[in-house]
């Protein structure tokens, strides 16, 4: 199974799970309690799918091998509801999110640790999916799944399954990628439309039904910076926009910078069915969550180049300049808005929830 | 997007903004009605397009801010209770009662769930006969078809286990409640497009005769605030007072017949406390008779329940526009949308919490 997983291995769930389900069709709590059946389960399942030099040194903590120099380290864990949802699942998710993080540092991600809660009676069928999509979005990544770790709890304890990763990759350029590199007059480049992956989700979680389906847009962004970053270009600072969207990293941008931010609404692009189904809920998609989108805020002289080679990539296709650094003195984000007039663009306050009217 | 560019386009905006410009000898005050126009008003910047002298007033038209304490307070005993799941519009979820709001209760333990419809409920309480379901009815008359549809099919389909927690809320007796005021500034008034188009605006002709008020039927997207407010100037300014129609790819003179039935069937007329105005009679609508037992209010024996709204908030006086956000002490200090002290920094559409967004100083 192990070596001929990967080439197998596309975006379909079709491959059989290696522990017959018929054997045990759902988790149990002896999966994670340290005897037989946990041993099966890691692996015949684990092992299979995630198969690596490192992992078959089958110590208690994996030793890597690093080039000297910076190390950039980073973990989330992820949670989503439903685990299943369009253009993505919580495996993918939580490959990419914790990719995405090291990224952003212009690190190059190069292993994860992989923990797994899962809660007693999940379907076996669904672990094999869950597995099969994080062994799949690792292998885009260029990743390597380090080491890991399952537990079970007990039913009614926790929300099918929650996975936590955490990352480390190497920095082997000489930038200082922070907001406290951000000057005055630098560009703020976005790489395409937002607010995909919140309303996938948010159509999935509520059964919401639109003409074409909302995929999220979930996807490794650590090859388009890496084109970024060989290129030599004068990057400044770099951010996904994850939960809170693009009003809230610009806005924490200009916190720790400090920095005022203007940019165009006009200027940033929103898929037509997201903005319809954003228009129907009260949501604006300036705070809506997104899985593969980011800003890069560049040198002015590099902002062109810059725009071209993240166009020149998949991740980066729709690629837009969305505003500048107009001002050091002030922590503000200042919107344009589409009828010409200025305001802020503050942060959410708590989630955002759906207007009565 | 087909049907909302066209609205916001910056050209015709600028177009409308001089027209106005040209037509404007002297000062007004004109209030835009509803949460949603104030919204608009503030997330575009529409009143920066306006001659100085214009001063636009924000209107009690947001549900979430009028629905007074006392229904939060009942809605969250409600909802504690472990029979009940309790369902209700998202942006209610996060109103502070007296000690906490709906979120808390279900961080809490309560069964409480955000829904898009009260029929969505309604199923709800199909699926779980064991459970009480009731649904926070609030709004104006923009939400009350839907949820009378709801009540209506309950005591159809002999289901049970459904209540309402009626918090509906009526525009025109709010409005002359504002014009009645001896404090009243209200020159002319952008009414609000939504209600209209369930009601249509024949109850509109006897305000503006009453009290020689130009009244504007307004929709919401920035040109059409626009040429609300361009119309209701051009009134003011040739002395006229009558009632217009602006939003007439939507509304007509005589309502949606349909939805007015549905809501005679289960609503009747009734008095109504508004949260920092105070009780304004004929203002709402509460259950006939006939539907009495979907009363969630009776059914949970909270209807002597009185609770009185703090002082430091000034959110009455805002409600009025008899004060502006900018003018409260609380204001972005100790009254955060985080920490709100009063309705109107709740929800998105309220005057308070659209200023703290998008204007923060």
């Amino acid at each position: 199974m192990g070596s001929s997983f990967h080439s197998e291995q596309k975006t379909d769930f079709t491959l059989q799970c290696p522990i017959p389900i018929n054997e045990y069709p759902n988790i149990l709590l002896a999966h994670g309690g340290g005897g037989k059946l946990m041993h099966n389960l890691i692996e015949k399942m684990f092992s299979a799918a995630f198969s690596n030099e490192i992992l078959q040194q089958d110590h208690d903590s994996a030793q890597l091998t690093l080039p000297s120099g910076k190390i950039a380290f980073t973990t989330d864990s992820y949670v989503v509801q439903p685990l299943f949802f369009p253009g993505g699942d919580i495996g993918s998710l939580a490959i990419n999110g914790t990719v995405n993080d090291l990224a952003m540092s212009g690190a190059k991600p190069l292993y994860l640790s992989l923990g797994l809660i899962i809660e007693e009676g999940f379907a076996m069928s669904e672990l094999w999916k869950v597995v099969q999509s994080l062994a799949n979005a690792a292998k885009i990544a260029g990743v390597k799944i380090a080491t890991g770790d399952t537990k079970v709890v007990e039913r009614g304890k926790g929300d099918g399954i929650f996975i936590n990763t955490s990352g480390i990759g190497i920095i082997e350029h000489s930038m200082a990628i922070s907001p406290k590199s951000i000057r005055e007059g630098d560009v703020i480049i976005l790489n395409g439309d937002l607010g995909r992956h919140g309303i996938a989700i948010m159509a999935e979680r509520e059964g919401l039904q639109f003409e074409h389906k909302i995929l999220s847009d979930c996807a490794p962004l650590n090859g388009i910076v890496k084109k970024i970053i060989e290129s030599g270009i004068d990057v400044h600072c770099m951010r996904d926009l994850t939960r809170g969207g693009l009003s809230s990293t610009l806005n924490e941008l200009a916190g720790s910078s400090p920095a005022e931010i203007t940019i165009d609404e006009s200027l940033i692009p929103v898929h037509e069915d997201v903005r319809g189904a954003c228009e129907i809920l009260g949501f604006d998609p300036m705070y809506v969550a997104n899985e593969g989108k980011f800003i890069v805020v560049v040198n002015p002289k590099d902002a062109e180049k810059c725009l071209s080679i993240m166009k020149g990539d998949e991740q980066g296709k729709d690629s837009v300049i969305i505003g500048s650094i107009t001002g050091k003195s002030e922590q503000i984000v200042k919107l344009k808005s589409k009828i010409g007039t200025m305001r802020i663009l503050d942060m959410l306050s708590g989630e955002q929830l759906p207007r009565i009217c | 997007m087909k049907f909302i560019d066209e609205y916001r386009d910056p050209e015709a905006a600028k177009r409308y903004s001089e027209l106005i410009h040209n037509i404007t000898t002297k000062k007004w005050n004109i209030m835009e009605v509803c949460g949603g126009q104030t919204h608009a008003i503030v997330k575009f910047g529409i009143d920066e397009l306006l001659p100085k002298g214009i001063n636009l007033i924000h209107g009690p038209g947001c549900p979430v801010c009028v629905t007074s304490l006392e229904l939060i307070d009942k809605s969250i005993e409600i909802a504690s209770r472990e029979e009940v799941i309790f369902c209700s519009f998202g942006d209610m979820l996060r109103v502070p009662g007296s000690k906490k709001d709906l979120l808390q209760v279900k961080a809490e333990g309560g069964d409480v769930r955000m829904t898009y419809s009260p029929l969505d409920s309604l199923k709800i309480a199909k699926d779980n006969p064991d459970k009480e379901i009731v649904f926070f009815a609030v709004g104006f008359e923009t939400t009350a078809p839907a949820n009378a549809m709801a009540v209506y099919q309950a005591k159809v389909q002999g289901i049970e286990n459904f209540s309402i927690l009626v918090s509906h809320v009526l525009v025109p007796p709010a409005m002359e409640a504002i014009l009645s005021s001896k404090h009243n500034l209200v020159q002319g008034f952008l009414a609000a497009g939504h209600v209209c188009a369930v009601m249509g605006y024949n109850e509109y002709f006897p305000l503006a005769e009453k009290y020689k008020v130009p009244i504007v039927v307004t929709g919401f997207e920035p040109l059409d605030i626009l040429q609300g407010i361009y119309m209701c100037i051009k009134q003011l300014e040739e002395g006229r007072h009558e009632v217009e129609n602006q939003y007439s790819r939507v509304v007509n003179k005589e309502g949606n017949s349909t939805a007015m039935e549905i809501i005679n069937r289960v609503f009747k007329i009734g008095s109504r406390k508004w949260r920092g105005i105070g009780e304004i009679q004929d203002s709402g609508l509460v259950l006939q008779d006939e539907y009495i037992n979907y009363d969630a209010s009776l059914k949970f024996g909270l209807a002597d329940m009185v609770v009185e709204e703090p002082k430091e908030c000034i959110s009455g006086l805002i409600l009025q526009g008899l004060k502006k956000p900018f003018e409260c002490e609380a204001f972005a200090k100790i009254c955060t949308p985080e920490r709100p002290l009063g309705a109107t920094m709740v929800s998105s559409e309220g005057a308070c919490a659209a200023y703290y967004r998008y204007r923060k100083k």
